[in-house]
């Protein structure tokens, strides 16, 4: 690994955040939007089999699709620094595939995780109230590994695909399935026992679930069990990523 | 010793040999040129020669270094200064510049030292702190290059170097390229279709064309290699014949042709020639209305070698080798 690729990636991702304000607002009005209408208004009608808030209940499911959306995006810079050339500049430096991979990761992360705590707090003015225990602060951690596994997702994709619009839709038919095939906006055991299965297959169910774990004191799945889960879904996908950036030509 | 070695080098993209087989070597301490017209494959050559394309065929060392398995080697020792923008928009040329600096582990004080340097070096001193995207096209050409100087590598490619800047600066960009090789002994690979960019700069040229090189030497020999420099003589036509005569006495023309009222000479250096030549003339009683001395350009060779000139053709390099990959599986 070359800290100093990753220092550098992680540090450019970091101040292209600060510097770009617009976007920022733009990636917190959809969770805004969700969180008034799915967990406002939605959540006025719907009662969760075994009591509870519904929209306590979303609030770390609508965290969960914000860093889906946001990392997989960010996974998509890729492209655009293939597009522009600055790809390039960064290959042919003595620096191995692995940490500018990480380098990315760790950037798109720590911006994602920003932009979650943003979105907790608006939760949280809104009138989201948080179970606080000792393991409150793990709520960071499993949003730096949703995070992470997505971006690898991104990244994965991003290496793959060289046009735009390809990856637009590519993106499209992966977000939407794993956003809505989670236990993000209901509970997993809503669904018929068969539909579950393909609920366990995805990491988002367990960030989600994690994030319950931490933030309100209850989940399906015990928060070790997400935490696990989450971290060899990262340690995957960061593999996967790895690969497929190996693989990349800079043509 | 060589600082890099090809040996048929080759890339295909499917059917398309964008580069088919070449070889050459090129010495420590030389400004080497690959000159052509764009889409001849000399980027795509350099593109293989600093580890970002796998070659189908062939082998290379730069730096004596394997390109195929020693890649982060010939990374560490290389530097390029590319075609195409290659600069991150949303950061400012600083960060550009030490963005680049710690990518090759330079450390803090010496980063701080070449970074002033290089940003004097392509006068952007007061607009360092300027994010690039505010840049003109020529100020991040020469942020280009500034960074391509800063990990000091031994041996440097410059894809294009000077394609868009302005006279002044491109002149400014060669004596600092010629001042860099000399007292740095940084060895240069330049890509280029402007003939006197390779020619003010290049000790040994490689003419490249459809992926092939069809000559290569140094520009003088390269010229020498046309029959020299031709002396054009607007004679009368009386004493004509019996002037041609005694010219053909003097064993250092290589060879007369005439048409019209014209004879031209094929001579070495023909500026310490024509006073001879005058000097006939004036023995033979023959009146020469007008001189005329033309010395062969790269152009000429260029001409010589693949019947057609270098134009500048406007459009990207992509275009180009995509018009010309079309041109090929039409065939």
């Amino acid at each position: 690994m070359d800290t100093n690729a990753i220092y550098v990636l992680w540090l450019r991702d970091i101040k292209r955040f600060i510097r770009a304000k617009s976007r920022i607002i733009g990636t917190l009005m959809l969770p805004l939007f969700f969180l008034l209408g799915l967990g406002l208004g939605l959540g006025s009608l719907v009662k969760l089999p075994g009591g509870g808030n519904y929209f306590d209940f979303i609030v770390p499911g609508i965290i969960g699709m914000s860093l889906l959306f946001t990392s997989i995006f960010t996974g998509s810079a890729v492209l655009w620094d293939r597009q522009f050339g600055f790809l390039k500049e960064i290959m042919v430096t003595p620096n191995s595939r692995a940490s500018i991979v990480v380098g990315r990761i760790f950037g798109g992360g720590t911006t994602a995780v920003m932009q979650s705590i943003l979105v907790l707090i608006i939760a949280l003015v809104i009138g989201f109230s948080v179970h606080v225990t000792i393991y409150t602060a793990l709520a960071i951690v499993f949003m730096a590994l949703i995070a992470a596994t997505f971006i690898g997702l991104g990244l994965t994709l991003g290496s793959m695909i060289n046009d735009f619009q390809g990856f637009q839709l590519v993106t499209s038919f992966f977000t939407m399935p794993l956003f809505f095939l989670s236990n993000s906006i209901f509970p997993v055991t809503a669904l018929p026992s068969y539909v579950q299965y393909i609920l366990y297959l995805n990491p988002l169910t367990y960030g989600v679930d994690g994030l319950r774990n931490a933030l309100l004191g209850t989940g399906t799945f015990s928060i070790w069990v997400d935490l696990l889960a989450m971290i060899i879904s990262t340690l995957i996908m960061t593999g996967i990523a790895v690969y497929a950036f190996n693989r990349t030509e800079v043509g | 010793m060589d600082a890099v070695v090809v040996e048929n080098l080759v890339k295909a993209f499917g059917e398309f040999k964008a580069v088919n087989g070449i070889s050459f070597k090129v010495r420590e301490g030389e400004i080497f040129g690959l000159l052509g017209p764009n889409g001849a494959g000399k980027t795509t050559a350099i593109k293989m020669l600093t580890t970002l394309l796998p070659p189908t065929s062939g082998r290379a060392k730069v730096a004596g270094f394997e390109i195929k398995n020693k890649q982060n080697e010939v990374r560490k020792n290389i530097g390029i200064i590319f075609q195409d923008p290659s600069l991150d928009e949303d950061l400012t040329g600083k960060e550009n510049l030490e963005f680049h600096a710690i990518l090759y582990n330079i450390e803090k004080k010496k980063r701080d030292e070449k970074i002033g340097e290089v940003l004097k070096l392509v006068e952007l001193e007061d607009k360092a702190d300027v994010l690039v995207k505010n840049y003109s096209g020529g100020m991040k050409r020469r942020l280009e290059i500034g960074r391509g100087l800063i990990q000091e590598p031994k041996v440097l490619f410059l894809d294009e170097p000077t394609v868009g800047l302005d006279p002044q600066t491109r002149r400014h960009i060669w004596d600092y390229i010629k001042k860099l090789n000399k007292l740095k002994k940084t060895t240069l690979i330049l890509t280029t279709h402007y003939i006197e960019e390779a020619d003010y700069l290049c000790s040994r040229v490689a003419f490249v064309e459809n992926g092939k090189i069809v000559a290569l030497d140094t520009p003088k020999a390269l010229k020498d290699n046309l029959g020299g420099d031709v002396v054009s003589l607007q004679v009368d036509s009386e004493g004509k014949e019996e002037f041609i005569r005694s010219l053909k006495g003097a064993r250092w023309i290589k060879n007369i042709s005439k048409h019209e009222d014209f004879v031209d000479l094929n001579v070495e250096d023909g500026e310490r020639r024509i006073p001879e030549i005058m000097a006939i003339a004036n023995k033979k009683k023959v009146a020469i209305k007008h001189v005329g001395l033309h010395k062969p350009s790269l152009e000429d060779v260029f001409i010589h070698y693949t019947g057609r000139t270098i134009r500048d053709e406007g459009g990207s390099t992509k275009e180009q080798m995509r018009s010309r990959h079309k041109a090929f599986t039409r065939r």
